[in-house]
């Protein structure tokens, strides 16, 4: 056993020795309900962490992108900012608006963040070797389980927005439902794709379907996932939900304290969980080489996220009407065709020509990934045509009146 | 399997417990002062005319039905994608394509009415 690599499963298998057999004698049962508990507890407070740590980091990064320096005054470069948050969320006061249905606005907060954090519980952090899986738990249907526990801070916004008494986020409510729901169906189709390449649902499974990383076979599947993903974890250029400039703060204006922080929590939390996936289900999850499986798996989600970071630092906000046409227009179609383009081509590709995921793994990833760029080469094209026809639409519509007064004496005489 | 259905059920409880601890920090720490105008509802300062809970676009529910549709109907894909590669041959292929074109039947009789326009 590695000491380095298996750290937790030894951590796991002294303190089941130590409640156990070897000192305390408990029940078996009782034993495997404290460890279960211990679990929860670390990936939890994992949850947390990663949310103080990534408020800090996008922080800086996209300071970094927008050419200023970011925080820089609580400890060495504002490192110690998040602690200072903290403090001052816990001890601020918390108002209520009067007329505000007060059971659901409590409730919210702690929906939204509870939510986001139960994907974690079957994200696979190492490999299975004989001692369970590096998981909370690893579910059969994990992938499924994910995309259902991932719209339930749909219902927190919800509870949010109606129970505020506030039109502003009643509205921010409305678009996270029109929103939210859409992006789930482009998620869901793109899902499908993976499950149906890796013939599991079981996360640890399907890294180890991955002979070669799904990015490739794939590569128009993780486009999507990723953009619908982004979408459903509210961020800018969707952050519709919270338009700043047009609904104040949407469905969190009127939270203030620990419960607008809560808010906060979930989105990153549900941010960081989409990352996390997207590195399981196309990156080969904790695989990789020298480093510990654990270390991989946290730099690869982590270069996810800053991609994330990346395009919140430099994309403008969606309008509403071309975030709803953009998804149900572009992606939802996309992903169908993309379903039956991967079938297709891997039934040909496997049958036909005879290059198996297991046999000869690269060829038949790399064959794929040509079918794939053509077809994301013709699915741009066609986007880019509908969208220069919308705005010469738009042209004439608008501008009729305009030209009529702008137009030369000359004309007008005739 | 029953054991790693019941850590989510623990996680639950753990996790509920692990978020509503500052919150409830946060209760019992914060001032409570509460006045008339802090309790106003929040509109950059302007006072707040007639009802909050009106009349809404049509719009926003329509899309909320289209999404149920297109949401139960991939719900039965992944049964079918679980057991793709263990058939072997064209059949699942069929199956699916068949399934797919009445899902985009589905959408391009949307498009086609209109549905999918944010007038």
């Amino acid at each position: 056993m590695n000491p380095v690599n298996d750290i937790f499963i030894i951590i796991a298998n002294f303190l089941r020795t130590l409640l156990g057999a070897g000192g305390l004698h408990l029940a078996d049962w009782f034993v495997e309900l404290i460890m279960a508990v211990l679990r929860a507890a670390l990936l939890g407070t994992f949850a947390l962490l990663i949310f103080m740590i990534l408020t800090w980091i996008e922080r800086k990064v996209v300071a970094r992108i927008q050419d200023r320096l970011g925080p820089n005054v609580a400890g060495p470069w504002g490192i110690l900012l998040p602690i200072a948050d903290g403090i001052k969320m816990i001890v601020k006061e918390d108002t209520v608006p009067a007329g505000a249905d007060k059971a659901v606005f409590n409730l919210a907060p702690l929906v939204a963040a509870v939510a986001a954090m139960l994907v974690y519980a079957v994200i696979p952090f190492g490999p299975d070797t004989g001692h369970g899986a590096l998981a909370g738990a690893d579910l059969n249907i994990g992938i499924f389980y994910i995309l259902a526990v991932g719209a339930v801070s749909l219902i927190a916004i919800l509870m949010a927005g109606w129970s505020s008494n506030n039109k502003y986020a009643l509205v921010g409510a409305f678009r996270a439902v029109a929103e939210l729901l859409s992006y789930e169906v482009p998620q869901v189709l793109s899902i499908t794709v993976v499950v149906m390449l890796a013939g599991t649902m079981q996360m640890t499974q399907i890294v180890q379907a991955q002979t070669v990383p799904f990015i490739f076979p794939l590569f128009a599947t993780a486009i999507i996932f990723f953009i619908s993903g982004v979408a459903e974890s509210g961020r800018t250029p969707f952050d519709l939900v919270e338009a700043e400039s047009e609904i104040v703060a949407g469905y969190h204006i009127e939270y203030s304290a620990m419960k607008f922080s809560m808010f906060f929590l979930g989105e990153f939390v549900h941010a960081f969980a989409v990352c996390a996936v997207f590195a399981t289900v196309f990156l080969n999850g904790w695989e990789g080489p020298i480093l510990p499986p654990y270390v991989w798996f946290l730099i690869k989600s982590g270069a996810i996220f800053f991609i994330m970071m990346w395009i919140r630092g430099t994309l403008p906000r969606f309008r509403i009407d071309q975030l709803m046409a953009f998804n149900w227009k572009f992606l939802v179609p996309l992903s169908l065709v993309n379903l039956l383009v991967v079938a297709v081509a891997d039934t040909i590709v496997r049958t036909m020509l005879h290059f198996t995921p297991d046999g000869n793994p690269w060829v038949w990833g790399l064959i794929l990934f040509a079918v794939n760029l053509v077809m994301l080469f013709i699915a741009f094209g066609l986007l880019g045509r509908g969208a220069r026809r919308g705005i010469d639409d738009r042209r004439t519509i608008t501008r009729l009146p305009e030209d009529k007064a702008a137009a030369p004496a000359s004309a007008q005489a005739n | 399997m029953l054991q790693d259905f019941a850590f989510v059920g623990i996680f639950v409880i753990v996790g509920t417990g692990l978020v509503a601890l500052p919150l409830i920090l946060n209760w019992l720490l914060a001032p409570k002062k509460p006045n008339k105008i802090k309790s106003e509802t929040y509109e950059c300062g302007m006072e707040t005319v007639g009802e909050t809970w009106v009349q809404f676009k049509a719009q926003y529910y329509i899309y909320a039905l289209v999404f149920a549709i297109f949401d139960i109907e991939t719900v039965f894909l992944f049964p079918w994608a679980v057991a793709y590669k263990q058939f072997g041959n064209i059949f699942p292929l069929l199956e699916m394509i068949l399934f797919v074109l009445i899902l985009a039947g589905g959408l391009i009789y949307v498009w086609r009415k209109g549905a999918l326009e944010w007038a």
